[in-house]
């Protein structure tokens, strides 16, 4: 093993971050569409919801942005369509 | 497990033409998880690529002059709700699959913008599944569907793609849209495969 192979923590270490995250209000955040890098609020994506699961669609391209399934014991979350969402966190 | 046939057993349907879990109405719901593409007949298609880049290609009045059937069947959709004895034309899979040479077990079904829905290739064939154009007598809506769709009665109806485009073969089990997002793979009402491990 060479002296500068990364270290890395196993994915408990994540769970305060995780909970911060997942606590906030999404309508608050701001993301980009991975298809065509529009930024905007999310609150202004286009939300299907007549359909097995939610859909979230971007205002300009309507790639998927945001998938969300619920089943009787889990909930699946799609991210893949955003490049980035950002939720602002409390200023303490 | 036969078909459920829609017979004339009397108009006592429900009951035992419902799957577990099932409830029945009389309209016809419509989901969808994004804007209904508007697809004029004159710029439709239908491929069917196999394995190995074979594609085989029906443009509108290609595809018209297929053998068409009248199907009579029940649908029954994840969200809890199904429709019996539900008239369709369309042209039978057989028919577009007959001269296609493949060997693939499995199908991936993609949709003009951007569905797709993955299936055994066996569930495709021996008169199993249609790609359907009219609905009750009337071109098929695009809300439907339209100008056509998919048509895979025995399994739920999210494997019945709308706006259906063309078939990809392949040896290996891709999943599609609601499949990779905890939806079961294969989908048989009967059995109550919503989920994934369902
Ligand atoms: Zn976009």
């Amino acid at each position: 093993m060479t002296a500068d192979e990364p270290t890395y923590l196993d994915g408990n270490a994540a769970a305060g971050a995780m909970r911060e995250v997942f606590a906030v209000d999404i309508t608050a955040a701001t993301g980009q569409c991975a298809g065509c890098g529009d930024r905007g609020a999310f609150a202004e994506a286009r939300l299907y919801v007549d359909a097995p699961g939610m859909v979230a669609r971007c205002r300009r391209c309507d790639d998927v942005m945001v998938r969300v399934v619920s089943t009787p014991d889990s909930t699946y979350l799609d991210f893949r369509g955003l490049t980035y969402l950002r939720i602002r966190t409390p200023t303490t | 497990m036969g078909s459920v046939s829609p017979g004339f057993t009397g108009r006592r349907r429900g009951g035992k033409d419902l799957p577990p879990g099932q409830y029945l109405t009389h309209d016809f719901p419509v989901l969808s998880a994004g804007p209904t593409p508007h697809i004029l007949p004159e710029h439709w298609e239908f491929t069917v690529t196999t394995e190995t880049g074979g594609v085989s290609r029906w443009d509108w009045a290609a595809f018209m002059a297929l053998p068409s059937e009248d199907i009579t069947k029940d649908l029954h959709c994840v969200t809890r709700w199904s429709k019996l004895g539900t008239d369709w034309r369309g042209v039978s899979l057989d028919t577009l699959l007959a001269d296609v040479e493949t060997g693939a077990d499995y199908a991936m079904a993609h949709s003009y913008g951007g569905y797709t829905t993955n299936l055994p290739l066996e569930d495709l064939v021996d008169g199993q599944a249609w790609v359907a154009y009219e609905y009750d007598g009337e071109p098929l809506h695009p809300e439907h569907g339209g100008p056509a769709r998919l048509l895979v009665p025995h399994l739920y109806l999210w494997k019945s793609a709308k706006w259906v485009r063309g078939l990809v073969l392949s040896d290996t089990e891709d999943l599609g849209f609601w499949e990779t997002a905890g939806y079961h793979e294969y989908g048989d009402p009967w059995k109550e495969q919503r989920y994934a491990g369902d």
